[in-house]
């Protein structure tokens, strides 16, 4: 935490609410995330760009613990050092993730996986005997609304479209309440109405909360129109608005191309 | 008392009877005046009749001998005539050789008690020691050794005088040493120098002896004595334990057999075969049909019948492998507990097939002549057929990994398991490869029962015996490597001996079972476990 | 409230097991034999039997086709709330044994035990001895799934282990230093609560206390699969590491219905020694723990009802072949094996149900059982 005070990097007045320092991941020797570090500020959106092999999910693993990096830290609000938690822990702290592939229950019907992400108490006996009450039922219509699926909600989610499964889980996301978002190409295998939709989603709910997006699609990251980050080889090598980031000269060499 | 001093002069005579006898033919009185004295039913004179006997160097006198350790030496009470029984039964004159016609009814055995036993071993001793063969003469010493009997201190004195095989000649001064080193009147010097050659000889028989001495030897003996079986039970302990390794890496080799057919269809594949000890079962039935034939139509050949099982075993149980892949597994792949039960359902199937032809009892399978007897080195000892299992362990998981790494199959195989859907699209013909690989392990298993076959009962049941064993190699090994599984082999081998003096053998297998348990929590993807991000998806 | 979650074919489930446990005690005590509604002697005991391996298979169920965990131990789980009860048993027997010792069971008495061990103190009071049918099973796979939940080993990995641990328990059952019989195990059981093990009234008692040990485990099963804890093991039985990620801490979930299910198991396994007779080691053989599976998957895994009637199913073909074409029985059961892995994924009330779905509805309606199949059980 003395890092965090210390550091004359930071903006001084915009509380940091996930910061990164220093962290290095390596498998068998191949580093995957090489002394990354990044400040992620309350109520921020930010872009993570970068060719494959980057490290862009390896710092999601990280971040949400499934990963642990064999040098550095990640601080969450200030005070949570997230390498020495559970992907369980990280996410009942208010960081939620959406995968590259869209993961829902397949099994369970709409409705019931946006239940299961509510906020409520994880332990089991509370779940065991939890009745669903009024302000959840309002809170579920309320996301089901927004996520555009209400008609929808007693079906199974393996009957859902891709571009549904994204924004199915995108409100399991929401439904948690998370204070950090971490997306993972919400665009993927979108129509161009639908990557559209999402990028207004995506606005939308930064207006509170932090956002992080993975994404190639550049049109897509032009259209959020935030802070961009661009990772190479495991560290950053650029970080700006896209326009600056897109006139690096390094960055059009590894990853934006002539 | 008295007959110690007998014993003494007894003994200095013989010798110098000895020594002139085998100079002389035999006289005839001394062979007249020994035979005799059998004729008093007297223990004395009996044991005087066998000295005089071994002093004349008669030629019949070993066959004498024998029959009268078997109480077949009789004797006619009335013309003090004495005759023995052949082996087949027939009367023989003790004094020719030759046949004799006396009523047997008519005549007495020479009575013995377990001192003239004793005399009786000592004399057929004495004179194994100057028998012709060198072997003989080396086993003789060993059990003059063993007996530590002082009567056959002078022949054996003679005989070391005599003796020009290197190996006998040790054998015979390690066993006078054993006399002499509790002799009556033997000298100090003479002591030591007899505690150093038994020390020398290292074994448990010679730190028993050196332990057992008399507590009224000097004490510079006595201490010489307890230096040397300090020593040798170091030594002892050392080798015991080099045993114990020994006896592990032979069990190791088991499982190693067992678990390496495994490590490719459950490592490379991916696929739960439980039906896999069924395999090993086929090929351990293959073997006896072999055999069968063998013994039926051409019994010279036996001695090979387990090289023609090997790759038979191998075809068969492959056939069988890939018919299993083609019908079944191949349609459940990526669904793991499903294959599993699909193929315990098969191993049930097979289990009940080989029942049904063979019958529920244990099928004989015979060793071939070359695998009879202990291999024996330094204090070492494993019996041919355990040494011949550890060979073929090694010959198979060499010829796998080559088969893996040199060949295009190797390569195929390899390249489906990291990556299917690219290996189709190079070209590879993933469900043939998919068959090629079952058809492998499989056969692979099928060898190991024909190993199997020489060590455990071949029914039914072989195959359950193994498979939970086997799959517990390859959990701890680590999945997909296999190298992993021969360390996983070996090291559950090796602990599994080591544990079973302490523990018993079943306790010390539950504990291992409880460790391997413990293991996996510890690392669930065993010991060479693949790391990085092909893991991950 | 607690009714509404139980669906039609839990309703019929309910009723008949309900039904068959008062009817056949009395069709087999108040019907004269030679009436043609005379359930004969030694039918009650058996079909008691398969009531117990119904139960075993919904606690089966329960953890294999709601949470995805497939235990090829839980003949282990069955075998040790069956030897509590058998130890039970052994101290009611007293001077009646063979070497009439009033305390020591005949078994130690022919070992030479001087005393009675340890553990086997308290045992000649039924209570204690039921605490224990719950407890032994129950802190076995709490120990065993704190360790193995905890360091993440799933699917192929997980049912290894699993078996094991079975495995080793056969082996330290058989010997007999373990002071529970050795091989032969426990039988000749004389009385229960006082009343004569052997008499028809006994057994009649018995049947029924299974009829409602089995609606029981089942109602208590149902409501909690529809439970939101149910809803929550799916989900780690369809997405475990999803399940994660939205903060569930699915160690303890997997922990909380393996030990529960292990319990269930612990039950069965205690009404089934006194209507059979005997308990021995080979309970734990890994054999007959793969046999129980294959009852859950005949029947329909992920139903409850399916498993509880799979296990019926199968047993009762059991009974009829080690009968009638005894050297055909393991080829019938091999078949049953691979022919329901091919070809009946979702066992026969699955398939049934599925197939009614069609039929009625356009859609599946809300508190269906969640449907079978496809769990990814690969890591």
């Amino acid at each position: 935490m003395n890092q965090i005070v210390d550091s004359d990097e930071l903006p001084t007045l915009t509380p940091t609410l996930l910061y990164l320092d220093g962290v290095t991941v390596s498998f068998d020797g191949f580093r995957a995330l090489n002394n990354l570090s990044l400040a992620i500020d309350e109520s921020e959106m930010r872009a993570i760009i970068g060719p494959n092999g980057a490290g862009k999910t390896t710092m999601m693993d990280v971040i949400t613990g499934k990963t642990r990096p064999n040098e550095g830290t990640a601080i969450f609000a200030g005070q949570h050092d997230l390498t020495k938690l559970d992907e369980a822990a990280i996410a009942t702290l208010g960081i939620g993730r959406k995968f590259q592939t869209p993961t829902v229950f397949e099994m369970h019907t709409v409705e019931d996986n946006i239940v299961l992400a509510l906020k409520a108490d994880r332990k089991p006996f509370a779940t065991l005997f939890s009745r669903r009450t009024a302000s959840e039922r309002e809170r579920i219509d309320a996301l089901l609304e927004r996520i555009r699926l209400k008609d929808q909600r007693l079906r199974k989610a393996s009957e859902l479209s891709h571009g549904q499964k994204q924004w199915l889980e995108i409100g399991m996301l929401l439904a948690q309440e998370p204070r950090v978002l971490l997306v993972d190409e919400p665009a993927a295998g979108m129509t161009d109405q639908e990557t559209a939709d999402t990028a207004d989603l995506l606005r939308e709910i930064a207006k509170t909360r932090s956002v992080i997006v993975v994404e190639h699609d550049m049109t897509f990251v032009r259209d959020l129109g935030v802070k961009v980050t661009c990772l190479h080889e495991g560290s950053v090598l650029a970080e700006g608005s896209l326009d600056q980031v897109s006139a690096d000269e390094r960055v059009i060499e590894v990853y934006l191309g002539r | 008392m008295g007959f110690a001093f007998f014993r003494r002069l007894a003994l200095t005579l013989l010798l110098a009877l000895t020594v002139f006898a085998i100079q002389f033919p035999a006289r005839a009185d001394a062979v007249d005046d020994a035979l005799a004295l059998f004729t008093t039913d007297s223990f004395n004179d009996t044991t005087k009749a066998i000295d005089g006997l071994v002093a004349s160097g008669h030629a019949n006198t070993l066959p004498i001998l024998r029959a009268l350790a078997d109480g077949k030496l009789l004797y006619d009470p009335g013309s003090k005539a004495v005759f023995y029984k052949d082996d087949a039964g027939a009367l023989l004159n003790a004094r020719t050789a030759t046949p004799s016609s006396a009523d047997a009814s008519l005549l007495k055995a020479v009575r013995l008690n377990n001192r003239l036993r004793r005399a009786v071993e000592a004399a057929r001793g004495g004179l194994a020691l100057l028998a012709p063969e060198p072997e003989r003469r080396r086993t003789a010493a060993e059990a003059v050794f063993k007996s530590r009997d002082a009567n056959a201190l002078p022949t054996l004195d003679a005989a070391i005088g005599k003796e020009t095989d290197a190996r006998a000649k040790a054998a015979m001064e390690l066993a006078r040493a054993a006399i002499v080193v509790t002799f009556p009147g033997a000298s100090e010097q003479d002591r030591l120098a007899a505690v150093n050659t038994i020390a020398a000889r290292g074994d448990g028989d010679a730190a028993a002896l050196l332990r057992s001495l008399p507590a009224d030897l000097p004490e510079s003996v006595k201490a010489a004595a307890a230096d040397a079986v300090d020593g040798i039970e170091a030594r002892l302990a050392v080798w015991a334990a080099l045993q114990n390794i020994l006896y592990g890496v032979s069990l190791g080799s088991v499982l190693l057999l067992a678990a390496v057919g495994l490590a490719i269809t459950f490592g490379q594949m991916g696929v739960i075969n439980m039906a896999h000890g069924e395999m090993v079962m086929i090929g351990a039935y293959t073997t006896f049909v072999v055999q069968d034939v063998i013994r039926n139509n051409a019994p010279w050949l036996f001695d090979y019948s387990l090289f023609m099982a090997i790759p038979l075993a191998f075809l068969v149980a492959a056939a069988v492998g890939i018919a299993i892949e083609r019908s079944v597994i191949r349609f459940l792949y990526g669904r793991p507990l499903e294959t599993l039960l699909a193929t315990w359902g098969i191993s049930l199937i097979l289990i009940q097939s080989v029942r049904s032809i063979f019958g529920p009892t244990n099928r004989e399978v015979g060793t071939p002549s070359w695998m009879a007897g202990s291999l024996d080195l330094g204090g070492l000892s494993l019996t041919y057929n355990r040494v011949a299992i550890i060979v073929f362990a090694a010959l198979v998981f060499v010829a796998l990994l080559l088969v893996l790494k040199k060949t295009a199959l190797g390569l195929q195989v390899r390249a489906v398991t990291q990556n299917r859907r690219m290996a189709a699209a190079m070209g590879i013909r993933t469900d043939w490869i998919d068959a090629m690989t079952f058809g492998l392990g499989s056969g692979v298993a099928g060898m190991a029962g024909v190993a199997l076959s020489q060590i455990d009962n071949v029914s039914p049941n072989l195959g359950q015996g193994y498979i939970i064993d086997s799959f517990m190699v390859v959990v701890f090994g680590g999945v997909g490597n296999l190298w992993g599984t021969l360390v996983g082999a070996m090291t559950l081998g090796i602990a599994n001996k080591f544990l079973e003096p302490y523990a018993g053998a079943v306790l010390g297998k539950i504990l291992l079972l409880i460790a391997i348990i413990l293991f996996i929590q510890k690392r669930p993807r065993g010991l060479f476990a693949l790391k990085g991000r092909a893991v991950e998806a | 409230m607690i009714l509404r979650n139980i669906d039609r074919a839990g309703w019929v489930f309910l009723g008949m097991v309900i039904t068959a446990g008062i009817l056949i005690p009395v069709l087999n005590l108040a019907v004269p034999p030679g009436s043609f509604l005379h359930v004969p002697d030694y039918l009650v005991p058996l079909l008691g039997k398969y009531l117990c391996f119904a139960l075993l298979a919904i606690s089966i169920d329960l953890i294999w086709g709601y949470a995805g965990i497939l235990s090829l131990g839980h003949g282990a789980f069955f075998a040790l709330g069956g030897y509590a009860m058998g130890m039970y048993l052994m101290r009611q027997i007293g001077t009646r044994g063979v070497y009439a010792d009033p305390i020591l069971p005949d078994f130690m008495v022919f070992l030479n035990y001087k005393e009675l061990p340890w553990f086997w103190h308290g045992f000649d009071m039924f209570w204690f001895a039921a605490i224990w049918v719950l407890l032994a099973p129950g802190l076995l796979a709490f120990v065993f799934g704190w360790l193995a939940f905890r360091s993440r080993v799933t699917g192929v990995y997980l049912s290894i282990i699993t078996q094991a641990m079975t495995f080793a328990l056969m082996l330290a059952f058989f010997r007999n230093d373990m002071g529970l019989g050795g091989n032969n195990g426990f039988t000749d059981f004389k009385d229960i609560l006082g009343f004569n093990i052997q008499a028809a009234e006994t057994r009649g008692v018995l049947f029924f206390l299974s009829a409602m040990a089995l609606a029981g485990g089942y109602l208590m099963c149902r409501l909690i699969v529809t439970s939101k804890l149910g809803k929550v093991l799916v989900a780690v039985r369809d997405a475990e590491s999803r399940t994660r990620f939205i903060g569930y801490r699915v160690e303890y979930y997997k922990l909380f219905v393996f030990t529960l299910s292990a319990m269930i198991a612990g039950i069965a396994g205690a009404l089934y020694v006194p209507q059979v007779g005997i308990i021995n080691p080979s309970e734990f053989a890994p054999a007959n723990s793969i046999e129980m599976v294959i009852w859950v998957a005949v029947g329909g895994r992920g139903t409850l009802v399916g498993a509880a009637l799979g296990a019926l199913v199968v047993n009762a073909g059991k009974t009829w072949f080690t009968g009638a074409l005894p050297e055909l029985w393991l080829f019938a059961l091999g078949g049953l094996f691979v022919f329901v892995t091919l070809f009946l994924p979702k066992g026969i009330l699955g398939t049934l149900g599925t197939g009614w779905d069609k039929l009625h509805r356009g859609s599946p309606k809300k508190e269906s059982a969640p449907a079978v199949a496809v769990p990814d059980a690969a890591e």
